[in-house]
């Protein structure tokens, strides 16, 4: 089955403030997504990756186009869902991972991360359980773990990003370069974070510029120039 | 849980207010567009006009708008504090959604007030009741919505008051002799006292100092986490709608100009004046 369905998806920005400058970043982007797939969405920056992610998360509102997305009580166009619909599904089924951990002040490392857990189980306890599990897998070290995320190196922070997005188990993720700013042994904790997911059913767009990861994670892969798909192909590892 | 149409919390549907003697142009000649309240013909001035909006339960709404956008118009009439021109809202939990709340009877809205609702002022003393101590205050919510066993209001009071970090040890202290903050803190636990679906928060942290408007967010984000409990936020300030809405309007001469995902609103802005807003953060 199709979890994901995008047709003829467009993105344009209209800069009012900018006396109505124009900008083109997604141009007719069709493609489909099987249930538990994983593709690697690749392309030089500005080629419209998180763009395209974004749109498909609902942050950026798409100028033409629809996103079908079989969500568990049915297809839904996510292009012209509305509002609440959305947000159910961001609290239940979508999670989007950005590129870069966005900071809530003053929520230490381990609650940033049992957060979306403790939404969906409602048992703090176990949620913060959960959360330290994590964090010890991704070595981020324990001293840290109660302390606030603004003050970490770029890596920490990445690693709290990611297992802040991974803990729920989402049916449907959305990561954006995963792997940046890690080193070897973490990258590899987190792909095979990543790779269990899969196991349990979740689908993934990933993004990222990293060969090995790309490698390591992806079933298929999409290519992007210029806001327009220039690319598929299956991994060649498959 | 699929989401149906009728699973609103809160529907308001074309909520207006305006100061004056309208004529039937008066609406369409104020706005957004014309930059102005103030309609040319009568002078009459339109607070806000054609507000429309459902609310869902569990939800954060943020109102975001400049001075003189009827942001905070919106929510004193959906408080009652004052009475609307024309427009109407219904509340699930009152009448199960089927009576416009904003035309009962002063005895009626006084029960949705101290039962359904909880409304938190940016001035404390617009909140609290200065003559009270502040268990009092908290009392005299829980003694309006019916509770009249003492002991019981002032368990309640107490766990309240341990909730939002306000020492136990100062629940017979009047509020006069509070920070700022904990004055605030004070009003948060009377308006959830009664375990209210809906909380109203006017614009609660302007004018605090940073670290003490920093307590106050996070303990309204914890609130919300905790309890669940839908809320609408109105705020100048985008940070704070940042940090605490799922959802947000954008309000301009008594209009809304654009609603949306806050995370849209913030990043892929549509509306002139929302890109506007949103570029001027500092």
């Amino acid at each position: 089955m199709n979890i994901l369905e995008v047709n003829n998806l467009s993105k344009d920005f209209n800069l009012h403030i900018l006396n109505d400058k124009w900008i083109e970043a997604l141009k007719n982007i069709n493609f489909t997504m099987k249930e538990g797939e994983i593709i690697g969405l690749t392309g030089k920056s500005g080629s419209g990756k998180s763009s395209l992610m974004k749109c498909l998360y609902r942050t950026y509102l798409a100028s033409s186009g629809e996103i079908i997305y079989l969500s568990k009580n049915g297809p839904v166009d996510l292009v012209k869902a509305d509002d609440h619909r959305i947000i159910d599904l961001r609290k239940s089924e979508i999670t989007y991972c950005s590129q870069f951990l966005s900071v809530i002040p003053r929520v230490s490392a381990v609650d940033v991360v049992c957060e979306h857990l403790f939404r969906v189980e409602k048992d703090k306890d176990f949620a913060r359980s959960q959360a330290k599990e994590m964090l010890e897998q991704l070595g981020l070290p324990y001293e840290l773990w109660d302390a606030f995320p603004v003050t970490f190196s770029g890596g920490e922070q990445q690693r709290i990003n990611v297992a802040r997005s991974i803990i729920a188990k989402p049916r449907f993720l959305l990561i954006d370069e995963p792997t940046a700013s890690l080193d070897a042994k973490t990258k590899d904790v987190v792909v095979d974070m990543i790779l269990q997911l899969k196991a349990n059913g979740t689908s993934v767009l990933c993004i990222s510029h990293d060969e090995y990861t790309l490698e390591r994670l992806c079933d298929r892969r999409i290519d992007l120039k210029f806001g327009e798909i220039i690319s598929e192909e299956l991994a060649t590892n498959q | 849980m699929s989401r149906n149409a009728d699973n609103w919390l809160l529907r308001v549907t074309n909520l207006t207010k305006i100061y004056g003697e309208p004529n039937k142009n008066t609406v369409s000649l104020t706005g957004p567009e014309f930059n102005s309240n103030i309609c040319p013909e009568t002078d009459s001035i339109v607070a806000c006009a054609d507000i429309s909006f459902d609310l869902y339960p569990g939800e954060v709404l943020g109102i975001v708008g400049e001075s003189g956008s009827g942001k905070s118009t919106v929510v004193k009439l959906l408080y009652f504090d004052m009475e609307k021109t024309g427009g109407a809202a219904w509340l699930k939990p009152y009448a199960d959604g089927s009576i416009d709340m904003l035309s009962e009877s002063n005895q009626k809205k006084r029960f949705i007030r101290n039962n359904l609702m909880g409304m938190v002022y940016q001035n404390p003393r617009d909140g609290l009741n200065f003559n009270f101590t502040s268990g009092g205050n908290i009392a005299e919510k829980l003694i309006m919505a019916g509770n009249y066993h003492v002991g019981e209001i002032r368990g309640r009071a107490s766990d309240l008051l341990n909730k939002t970090e306000v020492p136990v040890l100062r629940m017979d202290d009047r509020p006069a002799n509070f920070s700022g903050g904990m004055q605030q803190r004070v009003q948060i636990s009377k308006a959830i006292a009664n375990n209210p679906p809906l909380l109203f928060l006017d614009e609660v942290t302007t004018g605090l100092d940073v670290s003490v408007q920093a307590k106050v967010l996070d303990l309204i984000r914890e609130l919300q986490q905790d309890l669940g409990i839908a809320m609408i936020v109105v705020s100048h300030d985008l940070s704070v709608i940042r940090m605490l809405t799922d959802r947000t309007i954008v309000m301009k001469n008594g209009r809304i100009v654009e609603s949306g995902l806050t995370d849209q609103i913030l990043q892929d802005p549509q509306h002139e004046y929302s890109q506007l807003l949103v570029s001027s953060l500092l």
